[in-house]
């Protein structure tokens, strides 16, 4: 069995502000393997973003604080770990990718030197050694040039070679998990695919565990090993890959499916939206944050969450709906109808 | 004759450099394109950042002024149209911006945001046009009593939908969506994707829609031409185009994009390409693609290829490319030999 990096255990994390508690994460649980890219998926507001900060720590206090759960980094609890010990994980055991490079790099410090630090932080070795380490590693994520590069600034690098850069720093220290945060959103779709490979490469290399959280299905579908999809800071569904795209049991996940367009649709088809508006996280009802959007709630709904239940090998849902009638609404959809037949 | 009717289209932005501000060079955002659009259909403009494919939409608009080339629009010339000739073309030309939150003035009230064009273009009484809005927000599905609030109080879909209501109040014919779905998100990408079909359907509307977003652009596309460095390299009908893409761009731009789908995933072949889009202030010579281009051959760096149908898939698909994959009957062939039809006219 593959070794277990990270286990993180009815995750909490809210912010205090004045207009009421922003309700980010409640209660979401899960662990990532040596090896194993873990994808989260949901909308902007559904958690995803939080929870990954909140494994590193960086959630802004005040207003943002974890206010329950576990988080295992092997036997240790990051959240009981001191400042100083916190510093040496960052970077070191956990590393994370931003979604927006030009934010995350220092605009005023050459793009070599910006890699050679975190090195420098973490291993005892001298600004040579770093420096050249740090030409090595932009080298491995395929940066041409990467001698003449590494003398650079961010702003004379384009989206594509900042996020290579941004990986370069982030596997510097050969870290055991890579947090990448919608790696490749903000660039176009022919960069997207080469920083998709680099990530593949560099987990199968390092044999990092991989969280990717990503909105873009396509981009789960293609890298991930599992799958937890997560809506009003609550996880809906969790389970392999296969099991979330085709055995699908959450009326959110399926909502989710049949609202994209795809390239290989073979005839014009119409969109199944999901109706109604995201979640305000102030007002979360008590129950599930679905339940207003959903076409199968019951009365049950608003006010009680539903206890996760097993439906598959790893394969969880949470969802007041009896499994049985669940089967009989999902025979009922159009998408899965098709991939039935 | 069609609706729209694009020939050569050029927008070259000069840089302008130092104190006296002397142009040292241009940006040559759109560079010579040429397509029409038929009553009813939508065409759908596709490519990655950088391609020109917002600046086509809003030079049509003549919300930038053309460097070279024709608009024609119901046979008006749009290029050399007077002022109170725009304003009037303007009634018939509508666009819907990409971000939501930029595109709507926060300090007006949802009424007079929708029901601005109609008092420019001074329609009705003041009570038909209050009577117009609550109409209108309620086709793009809002409540009448939202004509009252501000912007802020509305959520990105609703805001985009505010946008469509704007774009619809004076029984356009054409509307220019650019990236209008975006930066929503996926369950409301939907709504709003709904929602622009059952318009084009009620009330005969005609789109061109910008999009970088190939798998959006395929559903919602009559025809799709794609841009690469202000050119068109491919224009064909969206369905036709992912089955048989002809110009190597169109191909791994098609095969780049993730498919929702872990079992296709794994057995698709996936062609990435090398290196950076060039920047179109410097674009390369010849074919503008033929550095990142794995077809590349010697006669790729003279000039550009010309865009021309190669009757594999009807008159309607037309590839600028000297080494187009070819679909005769039984399966995709790519010659050794230049396409004679491509070559430019005064070397061929």
């Amino acid at each position: 069995m593959a070794e277990r990096l990270l286990a993180v255990q009815d995750l909490s994390t809210h912010f205090f502000t004045h207009a009421g508690v922003v309700r980010a994460v409640n209660g979401v649980s899960f662990t990532l393997d040596r090896g194993e890219t873990l994808g989260i998926v949901g909308e902007s507001g559904s958690g995803k973003t939080v929870a990954a900060m909140s494994i590193l720590r960086l959630i802004p206090d005040p207003p943002g604080k974890v206010v329950e759960g576990s988080i295992m980094l092997g036997d240790r609890d990051l959240r009981t770990l001191d400042d100083d010990a916190m510093r040496g994980v960052r970077g070191n055991d956990i590393a994370m990718i931003f979604q927006d490079p030009m934010t995350s790099l220092n605009p005023v410090m050459k793009v070599g030197k910006q890699i050679g630090e975190t090195i420098r932080l973490h291993q005892n070795k001298s600004k040579a050694e770093a420096w050249q380490m740090a030409v090595d590693l932009l080298a491995r994520v395929g940066i041409p040039d990467a001698d003449k590069r590494a003398s650079q600034y961010p702003f004379e690098f384009s989206g594509g070679m900042r996020q290579r850069a941004m990986i370069a720093m982030a596997i510097s220290c050969n870290p055991d998990v890579l947090i990448a945060d919608e790696p490749t959103t903000a660039l176009d779709v022919t960069i997207q695919a080469q920083i998709i490979e680099v990530v593949l490469e560099m987990q199968t290399r390092y044999e990092s565990g991989v969280i990717l959280i990503t909105h873009d299905l396509g981009v789960i579908a293609e890298m991930s090993d599992k799958v937890m999809v997560m809506y009003g800071g609550h996880t809906v569904e969790y389970g392999p890959v296969d099991e979330i795209f085709y055995n699908a049991h959450h009326p959110y996940t399926w909502g989710l499916l049949a609202s994209l367009p795809r390239l290989d649709e073979s005839e014009k088809s119409r969109l199944t939206p999901i109706q109604g508006q995201p979640p305000n996280l102030i007002t979360l009802p008590a129950g599930c944050p679905f339940t207003p959007r959903c076409p199968y709630r019951r009365e049950q709904c608003r006010d009680q969450w539903p206890q996760h239940e097993d439906v598959g090998p790893e394969h969880g849902v949470h969802c007041w709906i009896p499994e049985e009638e669940r089967l009989t609404i999902r025979a009922d959809l159009p998408m899965f109808k098709e991939s039935a037949a | 004759m069609s609706l729209l009717e694009v020939r050569d289209l050029k927008k070259h932005f000069p840089i302008r450099t130092g104190v006296f501000k002397r142009t040292t060079g241009h940006v040559y955002a759109v560079d010579g394109v040429s397509f029409d659009v038929e009553k009813g259909e939508t065409m759908g403009l596709v490519g990655e950042s950088g391609g020109g494919k917002s600046t086509v939409g809003r030079t049509i608009l003549r919300l930038t002024e053309a460097t070279g080339g024709d608009v024609k629009f119901e046979d008006v010339d749009v290029m050399r149209a007077s002022r109170t000739q725009m304003k009037s073309l303007r009634r018939d030309m509508q666009i819907v911006f990409q971000d939501p939150y930029a595109c709507l003035n926060p300090r007006m009230r949802i009424r007079d945001i929708v029901g601005e064009g109609l008092k420019i273009h001074d329609v009705g009484t003041e009570a038909e046009r209050k009577k117009r809005v609550s109409e209108l927000l309620d086709t793009v599905g809002l409540n009448s009593e939202h004509a009252e609030r501000y912007p802020h109080e509305f959520s990105g879909g609703q805001r985009q939908r505010i946008g469509i209501a704007r774009a619809l109040a004076l029984n356009p014919k054409l509307i220019i969506l650019d990236e209008p779905v975006s930066a929503l998100d996926v369950s409301i990408r939907a709504q709003v994707l709904n929602l622009l079909e059952d318009l084009q359907n009620e009330f005969e509307l005609t789109y061109l829609f910008v999009s970088h977003d190939l798998s959006v652009v395929k559903h919602i596309s009559d025809r799709v031409a794609v841009l690469y460095l202000g050119k068109i390299v491919e224009i064909s009908d969206s369905a036709v185009l992912y089955d048989m893409p002809q110009h190597p761009y169109t191909e791994a731009l098609l095969s780049a994009v993730p498919i929702p789908d872990p079992h296709t995933e794994r057995t698709r072949r996936r062609i990435v390409l090398e290196g950076d889009v060039p920047s179109p202030a410097n674009p390369p010579s010849g074919c503008v693609f033929h550095p990142r281009c794995p077809r590349a051959k010697e006669i790729c760096t003279t000039a550009m290829p010309r865009l021309v149908a190669t009757g594999d898939a009807g008159d309607r698909h037309e590839v600028a490319c000297y080494f187009p994959a070819r679909f005769p009957t039984g399966g995709r062939v790519v010659s050794d030999e230049p396409l004679v039809d491509a070559l430019p006219v005064e070397a061929g």
